[in-house]
């Protein structure tokens, strides 16, 4: 038999693959529509704050930390769909038969859910900026000062969310299933945590929405990142591990 | 080249393809016929690494398919037409997988030329088309890469007449490149024009497979005669079992020549008599697809 071409036989590399992944995100009207909400609602964050909030919390920090609240919410059901939506919509059909190592796919999902969120806490603090700039004339405190820690605390925040969507889509491989478990169960185990004495512990190291809030203060200290990390790892890599399992192993169909 | 050896896949108790070996050469186009769950997309599912075979092997050029890095330059698979993303337009369906080839987006207007969905076509979102534009647009998705050998499950399906004659001609132009196809469909007539080999499966088996010309010619010959009884009476004493058609014709496993002869001689009037071909076929085929049924309801 004739030697394939290297064209052929070398794997399709991570970075082609990441582009394709990003482009995915955006070339569909659901997804196109949810990133413009994400911008709209960010400006409307420095809009609010502008017009309702005290003049002392007027400033870069203030419009910066709030700017990030919708993308926190909405960028993991982005990360949700970049993957059910293969299931629902079958394209994993053509997606496995143009790159049968299933596991860079999934990768490549990863790598472009990360950049997404960088380029979400970007666009918070340009148009935090801007507000800070329009703030100045109106009164605002106008302070620019962000104490250097929360650069990169509010990108892993932005970060560990989308991972966890990308995570509970994969394992759960449907969108309704996935969105409703994504916002019903952490809430669901905070209720409990709160409400049920014995779980009160367990609570404060397995809570990602508790423990992810110490990402928004400055100096997060070293209790505040071991329990992050626990509960990182029972909310986003072990749902991203079992899934990837599931996704290598399944029939595609 | 596609070589399928003692490919098996079992779900649960239910065997869905038993056994099943054949090989496509370059420039041929082979027909994989079987009715309805006979087996043929899951085949071609092991094939192409979407499905693990539960036992034998499948081979692309030489190679595993799960094996290949890029697959899309060396073999182009359309496997569900309607598999597409809705809410994507026809163009950046294909420039997806062009981008994911390592291909430049530029062919890719060309390529929604060649099929037939040119101008706004393209530029409407897959919702909007029909089986058929889907059926182009899947065959363009799959020769984007200008792979040496197509897999292609039921494309005629949802194609019009004039479709399926342009499908038959673009197959039959990319194996006479020497290119490889192996396309499935439920009826013969609609492979036979540009099949040079057909492999015909029934609940999972084999059933048979060989050169289109000579399954043809081994069909036997249709004779139909002004008095059935005495036909019956002669093909009775010549030791041959013929097999009754719908049109009041019999299908006999012998050649036209000696049953000129024999009626002939005994003085059966005959109506008909010739080379039975695609009919006789097809008659062979639904028989053992239904012996092969009865087989599996009896087991
Ligand atoms: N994922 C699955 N789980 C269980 N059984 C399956 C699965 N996929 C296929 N089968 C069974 O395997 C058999 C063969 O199915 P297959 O789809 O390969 O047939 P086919 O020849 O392509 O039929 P059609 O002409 O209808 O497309 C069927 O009996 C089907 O029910
Ligand atoms: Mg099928």
């Amino acid at each position: 038999m004739s030697a394939l071409s290297p064209a052929v036989s070398r794997p399709v590399p991570l970075g082609r693959l990441t582009v394709v992944e990003l482009r995915k995100l955006a070339d569909t009207r659901a997804g196109l529509w949810l990133l413009i909400v994400i911008v709209l609602a960010t400006a409307g964050t420095s809009v609010l704050q502008l017009g309702w909030a005290d003049e002392s919390e007027q400033s870069f920090p203030a419009f910066f930390l709030f700017g990030q609240v919708p993308s926190a919410v909405l960028l993991p059901v982005l990360g949700i769909l970049s993957v059910t939506s293969e299931w629902s919509q079958r394209t994993v059909l053509g997606t496995f038969t143009l790159v049968p190592a299933r596991g860079r796919v999934l990768g490549a999902k990863v790598v472009a859910g990360v950049l997404i969120s960088v380029a979400a806490t970007a666009l918070a603090a340009i148009l935090a900026a801007v507000a800070t700039v329009i703030a100045g004339p109106l009164g605002g405190a106008a302070s620019w000062r962000l104490e250097p820690s929360l650069i990169g605390q509010s990108l892993l925040l932005q970060a560990v969310f989308v991972l966890m969507g990308i995570g509970f889509g994969t394992l759960l491989l449907s969108t309704p299933l996935a969105i409703v478990v994504f916002f019903a169960l952490p809430t669901v185990w905070s209720v409990l945590g709160s409400v049920v004495k014995s779980l009160s512990t367990a609570s404060e190291w397995l809570d990602l929405n508790f423990t992810s809030q110490a990402l928004t203060n400055p100096d997060m200290t070293g209790g505040e990142w071991s329990r992050l990390a626990v509960s990182a790892t029972v909310w986003v890599v072990i749902p991203l591990v079992a899934g990837v399992v599931r996704v290598l192993r399944q029939e595609v169909s | 080249m596609i070589e399928v050896e003692h490919l098996t896949k079992r779900y649960g108790r239910h065997l869905a393809v038993d056994d099943v070996s054949f090989t496509c050469e370059p420039g041929t186009v082979t027909g994989f016929l079987g009715p309805n769950g006979a087996g043929k997309s899951t085949t071609m599912r092991m094939i192409c690494g979407l499905a693990t075979p539960t036992s034998g092997t499948a081979t692309v050029s030489g190679v595993e398919y799960r094996r290949l890095g890029n697959p899309g330059r060396q073999i182009g698979v359309l496997l569900d037409a309607s598999a597409q993303h809705a809410g994507r337009t026809g163009r950046e369906t294909l420039a997806l997988a062009a981008v994911t080839m390592g291909l430049d987006t530029a062919r890719v207007p060309e390529r929604l030329r060649q099929v037939g969905l040119e101008g706004a076509a393209a530029r409407r979102r897959v919702r909007a088309y029909s089986l058929g534009m889907r059926q182009r647009l899947g065959l363009a998705y799959a020769m984007i890469g200008d792979p040496a050998v197509l897999i292609l499950d039921e494309p005629a399906n949802g194609l019009d007449p004039e479709g399926i004659h342009w499908m038959r001609g673009l197959l039959r132009g990319f194996a006479d490149r020497g290119g490889t196809v192996l396309l499935s469909s439920h009826l013969l007539r609609e492979v036979e024009v540009v099949a040079d080999r057909l492999v015909m499966i029934g609940g999972g088996r084999v059933l048979m497979q060989g050169d289109k010309a000579q399954l043809l010619g081994a069909a036997g010959t249709l004779v139909r005669a002004a008095d059935p009884v005495a036909l019956d009476a002669l093909l009775d004493r010549m030791g041959v079992t013929g097999s009754r058609c719908a049109d009041g014709g019999v299908l006999v496993p012998a050649g036209p020549q000696s049953i000129g002869q024999a009626a002939a001689e005994s003085g059966v009037v005959l109506l008909e008599l010739r080379a039975a071909g695609s009919g006789g076929l097809e008659e062979m085929f639904l028989r053992l697809t239904a012996k092969s049924e009865l087989e599996e309801v009896s087991r």
